[in-house]
């Protein structure tokens, strides 16, 4: 081996060692945790597909399976909405542009926690901010967290506070559109909706993908918001009952690592499985500009 | 300055890698003094004051060793290193399975059952025999949440009941004798009606204060602005209730038995509640509750006149409402089942050694110094909580500045006490109830039907840890 693939490989091997042992040790070990009784605190037993096939007939894991699904349709389109809107209309031309584009973006930086604690006061059911604005309108309006029928919403709702990561990166792509190609609409007499269809939204297809994508895996992973403003149970009811808060509690509470295991794989497999079939369908609406 | 030519990219990567490997090997110092104290370490999950009462005790050990030390040559100090951990039962978890666990821990009843099923802690049976401390010492209830499968595993340190807490201004504002809490649960029904207030808005605007639950008037014309009971605040023993009406949550054998008629009996009174002041009316209202360990706690705040709290509870009125006139009596108990007299939940903090604690005979030491006497006194009047021992110094009660403990510590005698069901799926049994109790309280499941699938769903899970254990036991 010559000295430059040395030198390469040397560079490359704290990536692989970080790789190695921070990632594929951990998922094949939980691989072969998923197909075991393991407790953490004992070795693991092998029971071969035990977990899964028990999975399969776990009501409780189905019902944290479909909150995620809810909360994923949900808290994506309507962040996906936020954010486009809000990039279309900081894209705009206006004095003081920049200090809007920072108000919008500062919601996201805050820290989920503390995000987490502001909405459970504005979610409060007598005197929060949301309730004191509804009776103004002469509605009565929920207690939020505490009713089975209103919690799930009022979590979808406060994605749109983190909005301000795909604002950004998809103000970014608007930025990126060449102007001849409004030009050329313009000559055409295409109007602001024509440009809108036929222009602005093709044109950013593989930024909106992305953050399509990224908002599906985000989505499945919720945990910090549920656990902090409704508990580790999913209150009320189970209505916040997410996938990684029910995996949370039969690894750390219960002491079921095993089936943990089950379930973190299979969430893996459900991510990864659709953000393949979503790849398969992006060539019918995500336009490269290149091809 | 240094040329390129002198930082040959591999050699630094190497000289990077060779570093991080001192400093990893310098950083697992497993060099013993075989000549100076034996150290050993102990986490707690205590903070605040709680966790100042531990150090002085650690202090008043090291120095008894020290003295020893000096009494006798040849004799190494035990030295203890006390550590304050927060969320221990995860910590503990991750210590224990990676072979480095402390020397001795303090534990919940909680974390305790599924530990030991789990093989992660020390049996003490024969230790604490040699020792001679026995459960005469100790008052039986207390000392029996440390037995498991009829060994003992943990020693308990500083214990609680609950009791009926009441808010005497509260009282006396709604016309009642702030003296004579309810003594059944009848009475407390009476007394919850008379304690509720609601602001009303009348045809013309204008708002007026109502008393009692008001079922004449509509909900969108009422606002609840105080309670007078609710089995929901706190939450924490709310799977708990059946014990109140002589019911239990699994029997002496282990099998599961939520759907008792006892139990069934005590959740329709739960759900009374819900009836008697309207679902939403309750979930507006506890919703605008504050933190519990906050002066906007609903109990301290006075938006809630009587709770079920434990002995801790004059330690956080003590900080956020110094000046709260309030009492503590035994929760009342069905009127024609006096039987079910003092039913108490009786619970307490606990010390075991971790399976792998690397010095387990300086660990014990340790406990046995923490059970005196002197040791537990010392920590339970700096918890503001009553000693797990039944032999008590005039002292400890002399400069105790609870004004119920006495109330507490007899409670902790009583024939109907009732502690969390030893079983190594406790915490799946607890949420399973939770989400019962939460269907009920909403009346979207009536009791029968909410404990029919804790019945189901526990029943098969206790089946399955035990086909776990029989599968372990086989392999050995």
């Amino acid at each position: 081996m010559d000295n430059r693939r040395l030198t390469g490989l040397l560079f490359c091997l704290p990536w692989f060692i970080g790789f190695g042992v921070f990632m594929l040790y951990p998922m094949l070990a939980a691989l072969y945790y998923s197909l075991s009784d393991y407790s953490v605190l004992l070795p693991p037993v092998f029971i071969g597909l035990d977990n899964y096939l028990e999975l399969a007939s776990d009501g409780i894991f189905w019902k944290s399976l479909s909150n995620t699904l809810v909360y994923a349709i949900g808290a994506v389109s309507l962040s996906m909405l936020t954010s486009l809107t809000l990039a279309l209309l900081l894209n705009s031309r206006v004095r003081g542009m920049a200090f809007y584009r920072t108000v919008f973006f500062l919601p996201s930086l805050m820290p989920v926690v503390a995000s987490s604690i502001l909405w459970m006061w504005m979610y409060t059911g007598d005197g929060g901010i949301i309730n004191t604005f509804l009776e103004t309108v002469g509605i009565t309006g929920p207690a939020w967290l505490a009713d089975p029928a209103f919690a799930k919403p009022a979590l979808i709702l406060m994605a749109v506070w983190g909005a301000g990561h795909a604002m950004v990166i998809l103000l970014a792509g608007l930025q990126d559109i060449p102007e001849h190609l409004y030009e050329a609409a313009l000559l055409d007499g295409a109007n602001w909706w024509h440009r809108m269809v036929h222009v602005t939204l093709p044109m950013i297809t593989p930024v909106i993908y992305f953050n399509l994508i990224m908002g599906i895996i985000g989505s499945f992973q919720v945990f910090t918001q549920a656990f902090i403003m409704t508990g580790s149970t999913g209150d009320p009811e189970r209505a916040t009952l997410f996938y990684v808060l029910r995996l949370y509690n039969v690894a750390f509470q219960d002491l079921r690592m095993g089936y943990a295991c089950a379930m973190a794989w299979l969430l893996f497999m459900m991510i990864l499985g659709l953000t393949l079939v979503m790849h398969k369908f992006s060539t019918r609406w995500v336009h490269y500009e290149r091809s | 300055m240094i040329r390129y030519t002198h930082l040959k990219p591999h050699k630094t990567l190497s000289l990077l890698f060779a570093l991080s490997m001192i400093t990893l090997f310098v950083g697992c110092d497993a060099t013993v003094d075989e000549t100076g104290p034996r150290r050993i370490v102990y986490w707690e999950k205590w903070s605040g004051f709680e966790s100042e009462a531990a150090e002085r005790a650690v202090s008043a050990f090291n120095e008894k060793e020290r003295g020893k030390a000096e009494d006798k040559t040849g004799y190494r100090p035990i030295e203890v290193k006390y550590v304050s951990v927060a969320r221990i039962e995860q910590k503990l978890l991750v210590a224990i399975a990676g072979s480095n666990p402390p020397d001795v821990a303090g534990a919940y009843t909680l974390m305790l059952y599924p530990y030991i099923d789990k093989g992660a802690v020390l049996d003490l049976t024969l230790m604490l025999e040699n020792a001679g401390i026995t459960r005469d010492h100790y008052i039986p209830a207390i000392w029996d949440l440390g037995e498991y499968h009829g060994r003992m595993w943990a020693l308990p340190t500083t214990p609680a009941t609950t009791a009926l807490h009441w808010n005497k201004r509260l009282f006396s504002e709604a016309g009642l004798d702030p003296e004579t809490p309810p003594s059944t649960i009848e009475e407390l029904d009476a007394l919850a009606e008379k304690l509720t207030k609601w602001e009303v808005t009348g045809p013309d605007g204008q708002v007026e204060i109502r008393w009692g639950y008001c079922p004449e008037i509509p909900d969108e014309n009422k606002r609840l602005i105080q309670v007078g009971f609710l089995p929901s605040e706190p939450n924490w023993w709310s799977h708990g209730w059946g014990h109140y009406f002589g019911g239990t949550l699994m029997d002496t054998s282990g099998e599961v038995t939520s759907l008792s008629p006892e139990n069934i009996r005590a959740y329709e009174w739960v759900a009374s509640f819900s009836r008697k002041l309207g679902v939403k009316n309750v979930q507006r209202f506890t919703s605008g509750f504050g933190n519990f360990s906050s002066p906007q706690n609903a109990f301290m705040s006075g938006k809630i006149a009587m709770e079920i709290q434990g002995v801790w509870m004059y330690n956080f009125i003590d900080k956020y409402a110094p000046g709260m006139q309030w009492g503590a009596a035994p929760f009342p108990h069905p009127g024609e089942n006096p039987e079910y007299r003092r039913t108490v939940s009786v619970d307490s903090d606990l010390i075991m050694i971790p399976k792998g604690s690397a010095h387990p005979e300086e660990a014990f030491e340790f406990i046995r110094f923490l059970s005196s006497q002197e040791g537990m006194e010392m920590l339970c009047l700096g918890h503001r909580k009553f000693s797990p021992l039944k032999q008590v110094s005039e002292e400890f009660n002399a400069m105790h500045p609870h004004p119920y403990i006495g109330i507490f510590r007899e409670l902790a005698f009583s024939p109907n006490g009732f502690t969390s069901s030893k079983t190594g799926i406790w915490n799946e049994y607890r949420r399973e109830m939770g989400t019962a109790v939460s269907r009920i309280q909403n009346l979207n499941n009536t009791p029968e039907q909410a404990l029919r699938i804790v019945q189901e769903r526990i029943s098969g899970a206790e089946a399955r840890n035990r086909r776990m254990i029989a599968r372990r036991e086989s392999m050995r």
